[in-house]
């Protein structure tokens, strides 16, 4: 394992350097990215946009665009740019946080299930800091399916449909440029929007020594907050489902930007993070690692 | 986070277990903790932010009408949250199915999912978010927001845009020249107020209830009772703008107590210019658009938006006068409880049952049978409005109890 002689070196010193920490962070990084599992969720993640945009090419010529679909469908033939958040939007209620519970649910158990997690808290890391490495992984890898999606998706967009200047959903013209800087930060929000999950699987990923038991999990859990946030019954404890704001990434479309639910729902991912994150560190800290 | 001196929990002595077990309890306190403090701060946050009412010199309610009557706001952007609740019986997507169905019937029938008169109709139940925007009497925009989409009207000088960002379907139509026309659909506190005040005269009394904070602004509270009995309307207050006199909230509670029947009102405004490309509409280049003929907006978002609208039906008068059928209306007594009877011309009223097949059987369903004088007729009951249809083929409507129906009925024969 690549990190074995990292440690070695910083074993040496109690208390370990910052730099070490990164070197954690980096060879943690590598470790998760050179799975076959993470490619191939990171090539479906960059499959959907371009089925997407080839299914909506075909159909531009026969037939009048329906208003069924993922949010900003309609728009797409207009201008490929959409194609970034309509690919956002279907693939933000389930591929996104699924490939984010698999890699999450596998941080912790993955290595306890292979018998690696003993070896790695013999470095002198503490688990504090295997932790928050481990987490950092998940977030990291949050921000780069997202990106990989969108930039999948802008490169089928330019490809396959007019560019320029754009309409905004409310009906206004901004430049182009300003609309891939929008296309952009809303990458960054939608990945935002995942460190919730990836807290969540974080947690349930202290809780198991299987890998298959905490990203089953994850994804289950993901799937249940989105069934429970259909029920108009529940509308007391929808708006504090991890899933429920997940779509008002579309409001950064609208103009003048439609704040309100954009911030809720930043604020409750900050407080999923917030709530899992410690729960695991209360679990990882305190428990009997054997394997 | 005190550093592990030894990971190795198995080589633990027994007296030491029950000081790893304390630990343990503390480290659970964090997230328990965190939870604690996310929901003293939900809950506590509103109620702090609350700072009390403001101290605004004393007004009376005529002052205060005339404040509104003065008010003249050619500039304005906001955020209005409205929210109906009439009642009605919760069929889910069937009613907005029918609702949008009637809609496009009755409307400019282009059937485009941009028109604005089967669009609007939307409004009348659950909570929606509008944002409105004005620049004089020219120019002004009304959006509804939804999930991932808008709906947007757009009025700039003589062009009238209809855009639906879900289907990216445009409509077109020209505004007739005089200003004056009214092109939007009442959706604002300031449409419904204006409404609510036409109906001010001796069957009402008007008080000046205190102030409030509304979007930020120091407001007065404005309270519209109907002091006849008989009528289902409980009270209307308007949060009247200090300083503008602008009405920046509405809400009408119905006698029978509970939730509003409507509520709407700012929660963001803005008094100053908003920005010209606000009001540029160009269609984009894929969209498709649907050309409307002169004038039809008006008729149309009128039409559709105005008719079944609580803000018109609280008057009685001005809403029985979009009820549609065959004849003009009638419309029996004055202020709160008058009432608007026409004849359907069904004879043999509603089909029933074993008549009328299913949907009559279910139409049937949803009323109550009474009977008077006057014969047997169906009620039909909503929060607000009751609606009487004989068997004769006689409709009576208002914002009137049943029993004030079944006594003009009577009256009537």
């Amino acid at each position: 394992m690549s990190r074995a002689d990292t440690a070695t070196t910083a074993a040496a010193e109690r208390g370990p350097h910052p730099l070490w920490t990164l070197g954690l962070l980096r060879s943690e990084l590598l470790t998760t990215l050179r799975r076959w599992r993470a490619l191939v969720l990171l090539g479906v993640l960059a499959a959907v946009p371009v089925l997407i945009g080839v299914v909506v090419k075909v159909r531009a010529g026969g037939g009048s665009s329906g208003a069924a679909g993922p949010a900003f469908l309609g728009q797409v033939t207009d201008n490929g740019l959409f194609l970034v958040c309509t690919a956002l939007a279907a693939t933000l209620p389930f591929f996104l946080p699924m490939a984010v519970g698999v890699v999450a649910g596998d941080s912790i158990a993955g290595e306890a299930d292979a018998g690696t997690l003993r070896y790695l808290l013999v470095a002198p890391a503490g688990r504090t800091r295997l932790l928050l490495v481990k987490y950092a992984t998940v977030v990291a890898f949050c921000l780069l399916a997202t990106l990989v999606v969108a930039a999948s998706a802008l490169l089928t967009g330019v490809l396959l449909f007019p560019v320029g200047d754009l309409m905004t959903i409310s009906g206004t013209t901004i430049s182009f440029t300003d609309g891939l800087l929008r296309a952009l930060v809303i990458a960054l929000v939608v990945a935002a929007s995942l460190i919730g999950v990836a807290a969540l699987g974080l947690f349930v990923s202290t809780l198991t020594s299987s890998g298959i038991a905490a990203m089953a999990a994850t994804v289950g859990l993901v799937v249940t907050a989105q069934i429970l946030d259909q029920f108009p019954q529940l509308h007391a404890v929808r708006p504090y489902l991890f899933s429920h704001y997940w779509l008002s990434f579309a409001d950064l479309m609208r103009d003048p930007v439609y704040w309100h639910d954009l911030v809720r729902g930043l604020g409750l991912q900050a407080l999923y993070a917030a709530v899992f994150g410690s729960a695991a560190w209360a679990r990882f800290t305190t428990r009997d690692i054997t394997t | 986070m005190a550093p592990y001196e030894s990971d190795d929990a198995t080589g633990a002595a027994r007296d030491e277990e029950t000081r790893s077990g304390r630990r343990k309890a503390a480290r659970y306190a964090v997230p328990v903790a965190v939870v604690g403090v996310a929901a003293v701060t939900i809950g506590l946050v509103p109620a702090l932010a609350d700072s009390g009412d403001p101290d605004l010199p004393k007004v009376t309610a005529q002052q205060l009408i005339n404040k509104i009557a003065k008010s003249d706001v050619q500039q304005l952007s906001g955020t209005v949250k409205i929210s109906t609740d009439l009642g009605l019986p919760d069929l889910g997507g069937l009613e907005s199915g029918l609702a949008s169905g009637m809609a496009q019937g009755s409307g400019a029938g282009s059937g485009s999912a941009a028109d604005p008169s089967s669009r609007l109709t939307e409004l009348l139940s659950g909570t929606h978010t509008l944002r409105v925007a004005a620049d004089g009497p020219d120019r002004q925009k009304l959006s509804l927001l939804e999930q991932g989409a808008e709906y947007s009207v757009i009025h700039d000088g003589k062009d009238v845009w209809g855009y639906d960002s879900k289907s990216d379907q445009v409509s077109h139509g020209t505004a007739p020249a005089a200003g004056k026309d009214r092109t939007e659909p009442p959706a604002t506190p300031k449409d419904f107020a204006e409404q609510a005040l036409k109906a001010v005269d001796d069957t009402t009394s008007v008080t000046v209830d205190g102030t409030a904070q509304v979007a930020g602004r120091d407001a007065y509270k404005l309270q519209i009772k109907p002091r006849q009995s008989g009528t289902t309307v409980g009270a209307i207050n308007i949060a009247v703008d200090a300083k503008t006199g602008m009405p920046l909230k509405f809400t009408l509670t119905p006698r029978s107590g509970g939730a509003a029947v409507l509520d709407a009102g700012f929660t963001q405004v803005s008094f100053a210019r908003p920005a010209a490309s606000t009001f540029a509409f160009t269609p984009p280049k894929g969209a498709k658009v649907t050309e409307r003929q002169d004038g039809s907006l008006k008729d149309g978002a009128g039409k559709g938006a105005e008719r079944p609208g609580p803000g018109k039906g609280l008057e009685g008068t001005d809403g029985a006068k979009g009820l549609e059928g065959k004849g003009a209306p009638k419309v029996i007594g004055k202020g709160w409880t008058s009432i608007a009877t026409f004849d359907s011309g069904a004879k043999g009223g509603l089909p029933t049952g074993d008549k009328g097949g299913d949907l009559g059987g279910f139409l049937g369903s949803l009323g109550d049978k009474v009977s008077g004088k006057f014969g047997k007729g169906t009620v039909f009951s909503t929060r607000l409005v009751n609606v009487l249809m004989t068997d004769d083929g006689k409709v009576y409507a208002g914002a009137v109890t049943k029993d004030t129906l079944v006594k003009a009925a009577d009256a009537g024969k």
